[in-house]
């Protein structure tokens, strides 16, 4: 067998007793780091969200004093309680960094990853426990780097959470905050990710194959593979921007630049559109790293709450490895108007039709799953069933800007934000709460409220689409983004009253979150215990003591099926567990 | 010259590429929908009839389901005609300006920095003074050759003005940061980036007062790098230019 050495190690281990500081902030229990992550990776999500509100602020009423917090923000920010455009794009930029690498990342892996793949799998902890903290360590650093630099001279970085050179290389010293924290935050990712891959390679209890292994699992090893292999890009993009920056070299300078009307002093010869293939060779990918964990949660809840095996397991895993390799392969269709030959763009436009169609597949396997069922809807399901729609809007929206022809008109208007983020927020940010109503118990022991949480579904449902359908028709009508007042131009001017819409939509999507925040807290304090496996769900970590001990399973579990074996004819059950009996 | 509507919707067109790109959005945008619809009866069938209740158990056995796979092959089919067949060749005629030389153009460098549009026009001799950027200054902001005659009659405004029915070559470059030429009615959109110098063709279809906008994030002041954009009658145009070559001031007219 090949887990016993490691099992026998970790057994003696979990025995011993751990202090405060051991056992909740230094910990290497990977159950710890992943609550730790999840509740960092909100924090900062609620504070990227914050960010976003007074930014539509500004789009709403522009140039009217920002309410309440006007008049607390100081001069480098406001004027007389109304926003500075400097402002404005450093909370735009930060906006996109904070969500994309401080929030839905660590959320999706740091978060999710780790408390349940080790789990799932059948294994007492990651295959590198402490290599798993300093990946927290790490992504702690970094965030609060990004943080900080709201507070240098010139405020936090301004270039967009896209960072393109050369502006990025003349920008103020938040630019270099953004590019250190970026660091540690990469850093971060390729530490979890190289832990995910040998955990799950190696760490899989006796009988769990590889196509034994839930899909939420295979989603997390793909997505893994994804880091390691493009982050390093943006790792070297980041260094040599540093370089530029503090060093006097010029990767991403061309010569002859003029600035304000004073020739640059760098030395030139370097090239604005490398940061680009850089950049986007990592961020493309990372576009899967976001949506990925998303699709593997809803699959496992849809699953569960059906009562039947997913349909078509074998054909997602395989969609989902082709889509994983095919996300190395699509980056420059972000880059369609720089100038690309037909030639390039042919190929970047054939490549991103090719992608989207594992995609439709995962997609429609999900939906065909329904068929046949006998569906529950508690939260979860409420939250996973409503990530099929907005993710199918988000894709379809793709098609469009896949295509170079209407990406002519449609690059960089308010059509690309709205398509990004029905794939991210009411996609992704469905799944996650999906996956936190899910694993609620069986992290804390205690179930959440029903009834707040399908208030807080149905609000957050409507108001997730008032905020980013009207971009959708805010885009057509011709809308550039990252305007700090659009009503400047006539496009703009005209489609005013849908930025209005949105705004308001927005803050009443702040409110929504309320009673999911007064749930998530309040439910921990319940005396009632839920029950140690209250969805009757067959994959293994409902098949541990509630919450797991560190080391997880009292003895070894030993996997006889796959992982979806519901109302199997003639069990006794409607649910058959992946492992009945335990091992020695 | 009327006045141009906006709203909740694309923007008047007033190109003659325009309608190949309104044509394919509006045919993809209903592709989408007819998925997005037909997927969403489907789900909401399904909701309805596997609903969880009395008397009613999940079956383990999946269904055999061949209409899935004429539905991947149907969207995989759909995608392959509309990519090859519409949205390819259109690529071409937008792009390819060597391809098709439009006859006659009107050519126009567009100078882009942090936050405004200049545009330099040949002046009568229709050739270019020599273009450096160590020949920018306060006083040439377009980087001319001080010393090239082919200069001398060259000029440049902060509008870009161009006659109706002619096809206009412009040719983008940054003197900074990396900016983007959009001109919703011309439904254009072309990243200017230092250090290269990328031409986009263009041709109206009607006379009227318009905005160029800067689509790319340059900087604080990128909110408001915007620049009128009119489209002159023929006649107009030459007025226009004949009003420009005078402000130079050349004492043989």
């Amino acid at each position: 067998m090949r887990n016993t050495r490691h099992w026998g190690l970790t057994m003696s281990d979990s025995h011993e007793e751990l202090g405060f500081w051991r056992k909740y902030v230094f910990s290497t229990d990977h159950k710890i780091i992943g609550i730790q992550y999840g509740i960092t990776a909100l924090v900062f999500m609620f504070f990227g969200f914050s960010l976003m509100m007074m930014m539509r602020w500004q789009l709403a009423y522009p140039g009217q004093a920002i309410p309440l917090i006007g008049a607390l923000l100081g001069e480098t920010f406001v004027s007389n309680g109304a926003m500075l455009p400097e402002f404005y794009n450093q909370l735009g930029a930060m906006h996109g960094t904070i969500m994309v690498f401080m929030g839905i990342v660590p959320l999706a892996v740091g978060a999710f990853g780790n408390f349940v793949v080790p789990l799932q799998i059948g294994a007492p902890d990651m295959a590198f426990p402490r290599l798993n903290m300093m990946s927290y360590q790490a992504f702690v650093i970094g965030g609060v780097i990004m943080l900080a630099s709201f507070f240098v001279p010139g405020g936090a970085a301004s270039s967009g959470w896209t960072s393109y050179a050369p502006l990025s290389d003349i920008a103020t010293t938040g630019q270099t905050y953004w590019l250190l924290g970026m660091i540690f935050l990469i850093f971060s990712s390729l530490l979890g990710a190289i832990n995910f891959i040998v955990t799950i390679i190696h760490l899989r209890a006796e009988g769990m194959t590889f196509f034994r292994l839930p899909f939420f699992v295979w989603s997390q090893l793909v997505t893994a593979f994804l880091l390691l292999l493009a982050f390093p890009a943006l790792q070297a993009a980041a260094v040599f921007q540093l370089m530029d920056r503090l060093a006097g070299t010029s990767f991403f300078l061309p010569s002859g630049l003029v600035v304000g009307g004073e020739a640059s002093a760098a030395v030139g010869g370097g090239s604005p559109l490398l940061w680009q293939h850089l950049f986007w060779f990592l961020a493309h990918p990372e576009v899967y790293v976001l949506i990925l964990p998303g699709m593997g949660i809803v699959a496992e809840v849809i699953a569960i709450n059906t009562r039947k095996p997913l349909w078509g397991y074998r054909t997602m895993v395989y969609s989902l490895v082709f889509l994983g390799f095919m996300s190395f392969c699509v980056w420059a269709h972000h880059m369609f108007l720089t100038g690309m030959g037909t030639t390039m763009s042919t190929f970047f436009q054939i490549t991103t039709m090719i992608i989207s169609i594992p995609s439709v597949i995962i997609l429609s396997c999900l939906v065909i799953s329904l068929w046949g069922g006998s569906i529950r809807f508690p939260v979860p399901m409420l939250f996973a069933l409503a990530f099929l729609p907005m993710f199918g809007i988000g894709g379809l929206t793709g098609l469009p800007l896949g295509l170079a022809v209407p990406d002519v008109y449609l690059h960089d208007s308010y059509y690309v934000i709205g398509h990004f983020h029905y794939v991210v927020a009411p996609g992704t940010i469905f799944a996650m709460f999906a996956g936190i109503y899910h694993w609620y118990p069986k992290a804390t022991g205690r179930a959440m409220n029903e009834s707040l949480g399908k208030l807080h579904f149905w609000l957050s449902f409507v108001f997730m689409n008032g905020i980013f359908m009207p971009m959708m028709f805010e885009g057509m009508a011709g809308v550039s983004r990252r305007l700090f007042d659009p009503t400047i131009y006539n496009t703009g001017a005209g489609a005013h009253g849908l930025t209005v819409i949105s705004s308001w939509s927005a803050w009443c999507l702040a409110l929504s979150q309320l009673p999911f925040i007064y749930n998530f807290f309040a439910s921990m304090r319940k005396k009632e215990r839920a029950e140690e496996n209250p969805w009757q769900a067959t994959t293994l970590e409902w098949a541990t003591p509630t919450p797991p001990p560190h080391g997880n399973f009292p003895s070894p579990p030993v996997v006889e099926r796959g992982p979806y074996e519901y109302s199997v004819p003639g069990a006794a059950s409607d649910f058959s567990p992946q492992a009945v009996k335990q091992g020695v | 010259m009327k006045d141009p509507q906006y709203g909740w919707w694309l923007p008047p067109d007033v190109s003659t590429n325009g309608w190949v790109v309104d044509e394919l959005l509006s045919l993809i945008h209903w592709f989408m929908l007819a998925l997005f619809v037909g997927w969403s009866i489907f789900i909401i069938y399904c909701l309805l009839r596997f609903r969880a209740r009395d008397g009613h158990t999940a079956v383990y056995e999946p269904i055999k389901a061949a209409f899935s796979k004429w539905l991947e092959v149907g969207v995989a089919v759909a995608e392959g005609v509309v990519l090859v067949a519409l949205a390819m060749p259109a690529w071409a005629a937008i792009k390819n300006i060597t391809a098709e030389i439009p006859e006659n153009p009107v050519v126009i460098r567009a100078v882009a920095e942090q936050f405004k549009w200049l545009f330099h026009y040949s002046g009568r001799d229709g050739v270019f003074g020599a273009i450096g950027s160590e020949f920018i200054s306060a006083d040439s902001p377009a980087g001319v050759d001080p010393d090239d005659e082919a200069g001398y009659d060259d000029f440049w405004v902060y509008g870009l003005h161009i006659p109706v029915d002619r096809p206009v070559i412009t040719r983008l470059s940054s003197k900074d940061v990396i900016h983007s030429f959009k001109i919703p009615v011309m439904r254009l959109t072309q990243d200017a980036i230092p250090g290269l110098e990328i031409a986009v063709w263009y041709q109206a279809t009607d006379t009227g007062k318009f905005q160029v906008g800067c689509a790319q994030l340059c900087g604080l002041g990128h909110y408001e790098m915007k620049a009128d954009f009119v489209i002159h009658s023929p006649e107009g145009y030459q007025a226009w230019l004949d009003e420009e070559h005078a402000a130079l001031g050349f004492d043989d007219e």
